[in-house]
């Protein structure tokens, strides 16, 4: 049996799955002053219902790090920047911690300018007498050549608790977002850390264990050990749980919609072919734009409790929400009160629903039901505006390819999954817009803590090749190793793949749960003077997020 | 940052396409570019936007070249979607979705004239006239100004604007008598009908940013406020960089910075710039942050060495008695066009040109109407070793009742078969292409 928790800002919600029957499931308010607190307290009520040998793992999706960060509750950072020339220091500091040193890494990998040792103690010194605990190192294209951090780490990583090192966040190129990513690494270190010591702690009361993962913001699980290394990627676990939890209620193969309907707004998702979408970039956080990987998810400012005004001539609907829908004893109109007006749900205080729309219904010159008509359809519209502006974004990204222009694939969804509390009567309307089917899959409520409980793990790895360097580079790992010159394409993906596994099995993968896909697969010939120098390959894959192989489409149900 | 501005980038490294496996327009030369624009996070700023290209269409080619035999055999997908790109730019600012844009694309055009019977220079259709003359047909007959600062003589661009009194065409490059294609002199100031609006400005080998930065404070932006441009385009070639292995010149990224926030184009289109790896990536970076108006300051290649690039002073002495010679030559425009002959007699122009990438010879005589109302009416008789030879009448964009009419005229009384295998009608304002 498996466990699934979701500690979200308002409600915790756990489930206890026998395969993909829901056992129980158990809802309390989460206690912000204390996440701890209301993990345990859900842990000991579902292990109310089974005995801890009987449980294979348990998932849980936090705000931790996200609340630390959100409330600034994280630790000062030293951050040690070799940025060389580019863009200017100011764009790139973070705040006063953070320093520039010598050393400059080319796009190629090759070290233009090596780190200057006493330079580096000099500026750790400094750090040190600050009272700084916890650093992040970040070099430019440190995801070519990882030698530049680690040379600075030789030279002062012995006097901080805590070391991130920019190359380890991701392969991906973006020297700022590299740099935000890295602070919040080190910045959710402490706190994250006293929360897995907290579990552990608690584990340690049974005789019988069972693993541990932790929901990453790419809905994707790692071993909760292994998370204590990379604190920031599970950062907007929240968001990912929902989809998670989607798909697994839903079956989804194909390509498809995913809304949650919540009170003030409306998080939108979207699936390839079963898959859900990444953000192309990483996730952002506050005013932090990063690399860490992150479903792709937009928000709207529509949702059942969204205020309604009339203004010059028509109704507006949200982004603010003053409070629950009138029926349910809020201070004015919603689109929950025009869902009761027609009929469409039999909840809530259906006069009181009617005494709030009828000064707007009059103004704008219409028929009560009239009014509740023109509001809900709005509401359906503006959300299905947002679904289609997100998959015309998507269908838009920019390629650099002649192929992929004129034959790149296209996103088209024909089926929406909603869950939230208005999606019963919303979602036929908005499917009808979008021409969609709708399909509103069962246990919505606790569809997060399903989808943290029954995601695989996932991780990606990057892999260059250039074989007129005769160096290989496994980008996150920070691995370098010599290769020869006739080093083809073929081996580095072999390569590549492989080191993947070895990697997603290190986080706590199950060999069965390794549905591996190269995503960027690029090989140039370097051409100087017309001759042909060597090959400059670039490798990307990744574990696909989804579910674990039990539980995906065509597992049994 | 009160001065930034809002700046749309086209970035299309067309990763799957080179002209052959080792030439130099190959896949791999935007690579370490897009490596340093994603590296320094340049497509996050706010006022940064990066679009798609769109795809030009045979139409907006036609608008423009004399394809030989057509259109669609010259210009191949790769072709179609560097101008596509150019477009795009062009569409962003002038709807006011950006204050300026940058076509970061390849393969490149500057080389390609009107007349096509394959490649010279890399280039097979011109891809800033093609968004020049869809900038009319969509908004208007605007003035607009192109400045070239590629190393090589933009004789292509040239030869399609050379009659254009409406487009001012000034082209800074390596002397012509140092370099491909080998023009681009002085004396080379337009047609008849348009004489000024060509403007060249050879400069010496081992040209150095002192070199370049007096030539555009002191000629090219005097020049550009008398002649108002309603949109300035560069034509942005990074071949003038110390690290290119073809040419001689000195400039350096910093140079192209400076320049583009001097020049404040409207829309730069990228040339050529064959230096892939250590110039190409840090010169892009130092223009998209001049065109958004975000500090350059820190932009330089790892090697840079302004010790080593300090101009020579008997460089620096000779670009400063041509500078001010060619300033005064261009304010002499007027009395040059009062030098030209009587309206409704002909001019014509005799020329041998060389397809170097596709080693094709093509003899030309093109005849233009002169015509005080419009750039006039233009025939143009070209044989090329491909056997080819064909006939095209072309009434230019702003073309006068007059001259169209006599263009009618003339295509109607000319058969293809016997002496010309084509014979093509164009009429750039109704977008007309007719071939015979």
């Amino acid at each position: 049996m498996i466990l699934g928790i979701d500690v979200g800002g308002t409600h915790t919600d756990a489930v206890l799955l026998d395969g993909r029957k829901v056992v129980k499931k158990v809802k309390v308010l989460t206690n912000p002053e204390d996440l701890g607190s209301s993990l345990l307290e859900v842990t000991r009520e579902l292990l109310e219902a089974v005995s801890p040998g009987e449980v294979t793992r348990a998932v849980l999706s936090t705000t931790i790090s996200t609340n630390a960060i959100v409330q600034n509750k994280v630790s000062p950072v030293g951050m040690i920047l070799a940025n060389g020339p580019g863009i200017p220091p100011s764009l790139l500091a973070i705040d006063e911690n953070s320093q520039f040193v010598s050393g400059y890494m080319s796009h190629r990998g090759i070290p233009v300018t090596p780190v200057n040792g006493r330079e580096v103690e000099e500026v750790a010194g400094k750090l040190q007498i600050k009272g700084i605990e916890q650093v992040g190192i970040v070099s430019k294209f440190s995801s070519r050549n990882p030698r530049l951090e680690l040379d600075i780490e030789k030279a002062a990583g012995s006097r901080f608790r805590h070391v991130s090192l920019g190359h380890r966040m991701s392969g991906n190129l973006n020297y700022p977002r590299r740099i935000a990513t890295t602070f919040l690494n080190a910045a959710t270190w402490e706190i994250f850390r006293q929360f897995v010591d907290v579990i552990n702690a608690f584990m340690d009361s049974f005789e019988e264990k069972f693993p541990i993962y932790i929901l990453k913001a790419d809905g994707g699980t790692l071993e909760i050990n292994q998370s204590v290394k990379y604190p920031a990627q599970t950062i907007l676990s929240g968001p990912a749980a929902s989809i998670m939890g989607i798909l697994s209620l839903s079956d989804c193969g194909e390509d498809a919609i995913a809304l949650d309907i919540g009170g003030t707004t409306t998080d939108i998702a979207l699936f390839a072919d079963g898959v859900p979408l990444l953000e192309p970039q990483g996730v952002t956080i506050e005013k932090h734009k990063t690399l860490i990987r992150g479903l792709r998810t937009k928000p709207i400012g529509v949702g059942g409790d969204s205020a309604v005004r009339y203004e010059q001539g028509s109704f507006v609907i949200g982004p603010e929400r003053l409070g629950p829908a009138a029926a349910f004893g809020g201070p004015g109109p919603t689109p929950t009160d025009a869902i009761i007006v027609l009929g469409l749900a039999a909840t809530g205080d259906r006069k009181k629903a009617e005494e709030t729309l009828k000064p707007l219904a009059e103004r704008a010159g219409l028929s009560l039901e009239a009014a509740a008509e023109e509001i809900f359809n709005g509401a359906c519209r503006l959300i299905s505006a947002a679904v289609s502006e997100m998959i015309e974004a998507v269908n838009n990204k920019p390629v650099y390819t002649i192929h992929e222009l004129l034959e790149g694939r296209i996103l088209k969804p024909k089926i929406l999954h909603v869950v939230g509390g208005p999606a019963e009567a919303m979602a036929p309307r908005i499917g009808e817009i979008l021409d969609c089917t709708v399909s509103i899959p069962p246990n919505a409520e606790v569809a997060n803590a399903i989808g943290a409980a029954l995601s695989r793990t996932t991780t990606e790895l990057t892999v260059l090749a250039d074989t007129e360097k005769q160096t290989l580079t496994f980008v996150e790992e920070g691995i370098q190793i010599p290769i020869s010159s006739t080093f083809s394409r073929e081996e580095a993906r072999e390569l590549c793949l492989d080191h993947l596994k070895k990697r997603a099995l290190s986080f706590g993968a199950r060999e069965e749960d390794l549905e591996m896909e190269i995503t960027e697969d690029q090989s140039f010939n370097m051409i100087r003077g017309f001759t042909m120098t060597g090959r400059n390959i670039r490798i990307k894959a990744q574990v696909k997020p989804g579910l674990m192989a039990d539980f995906g489409k065509g597992g049994p149900g | 940052m009160s001065d930034t501005r809002r700046t749309g980038l086209v970035f299309f490294p067309a990763f799957d396409w080179a002209i052959s496996p080792t030439h130099p327009e190959r896949e791999e030369r935007l690579l370490y570019t897009q490596d340093q624009v994603f590296e320094e996070g340049l497509l996050d700023f706010e006022n940064i936007t990066e679009y798609k290209p769109g795809l030009a269409t045979l139409d907006d080619v036609n608008r423009v070249h004399i394809c030989v035999p057509e259109a669609a055999r010259v210009a191949t997908e790769s072709h179609l979607i560097s101008a596509g790109g150019a477009i795009t730019a062009a569409d962003k600012v002038l709807s006011g979705e950006v204050d300026n844009a940058f076509a970061l694309v390849r393969p490149p055009g500057h080389h390609a004239m009107r007349v096509v019977h394959g490649a010279r220079g890399f280039c097979n259709i011109n891809i800033e006239a093609i968004m020049v003359e869809y900038i009319r047909k969509k908004f208007g007959r605007l003035k607009i100004a192109i400045v070239d600062t590629d190393c090589h003589h933009g004789d292509g661009t040239q030869d399609i604007f050379w009659h254009d009194p409406d487009t001012l065409f000034i082209s800074v490059h390596q002397d012509g008598r140092t370099l491909y294609p080998g023009t681009g002199f002085p004396k080379e100031t337009g047609g008849p009908n348009a004489r000024g609006t060509t403007v060249n400005i050879p400069l010496p080998p081992g040209t150095s940013e002192e070199g370049f930065l007096f030539t555009l404070d002191n000629l090219i932006l005097p020049i550009l406020d008398e002649f108002k441009p309603d949109i300035i385009i560069n034509s942005a070639g990074q071949d003038n960089h110390y690290s290119d292995p073809i040419t001689n010149m000195n400039f350096t990224a910093r140079g192209y910075a400076i320049l583009n926030d001097r020049l404040r184009p409207h829309i730069a289109v990228l040339e050529g710039g064959y230096s892939v790896e250590t110039a190409l990536p840090y010169i892009n970076v130092g223009i998209i942050l001049a065109m958004a108006g975000i500090d350059y300051g820190y932009v330089k290649e790892p090697d840079y060495d302004p010790q080593k690039l300090k101009q020579d002073n008997d460089v620096t002495a000779y670009i400063e008695r041509l500078i001010p010679g060619l300033h005064d030559q261009w304010k002499q425009q007027e009395s040059l066009k009062a030098r030209t002959l009587t309206v409704g007699s002909q001019e014509k122009r005799e020329r041998s040109i060389y397809y170097d990438t596709d080693n094709i010879h093509e003899e030309q005589i093109e005849t233009v109407r002169i015509c005080e109302d419009c750039g006039g009416l233009l025939t143009i008789d070209s044989m090329a070793s491909t056997g080819n030879r064909i006939f095209a009448v072309i009434v230019p964009g702003g073309g006068c009742p007059l001259c169209r009419k006599e263009g009618e005229g003339m295509f109607e009384a000319t058969k293809s078969g016997s002496i010309y295998r084509y014979v093509y009608f164009q009429d750039t304002d109704r977008d007309t292409f007719i071939t015979r």
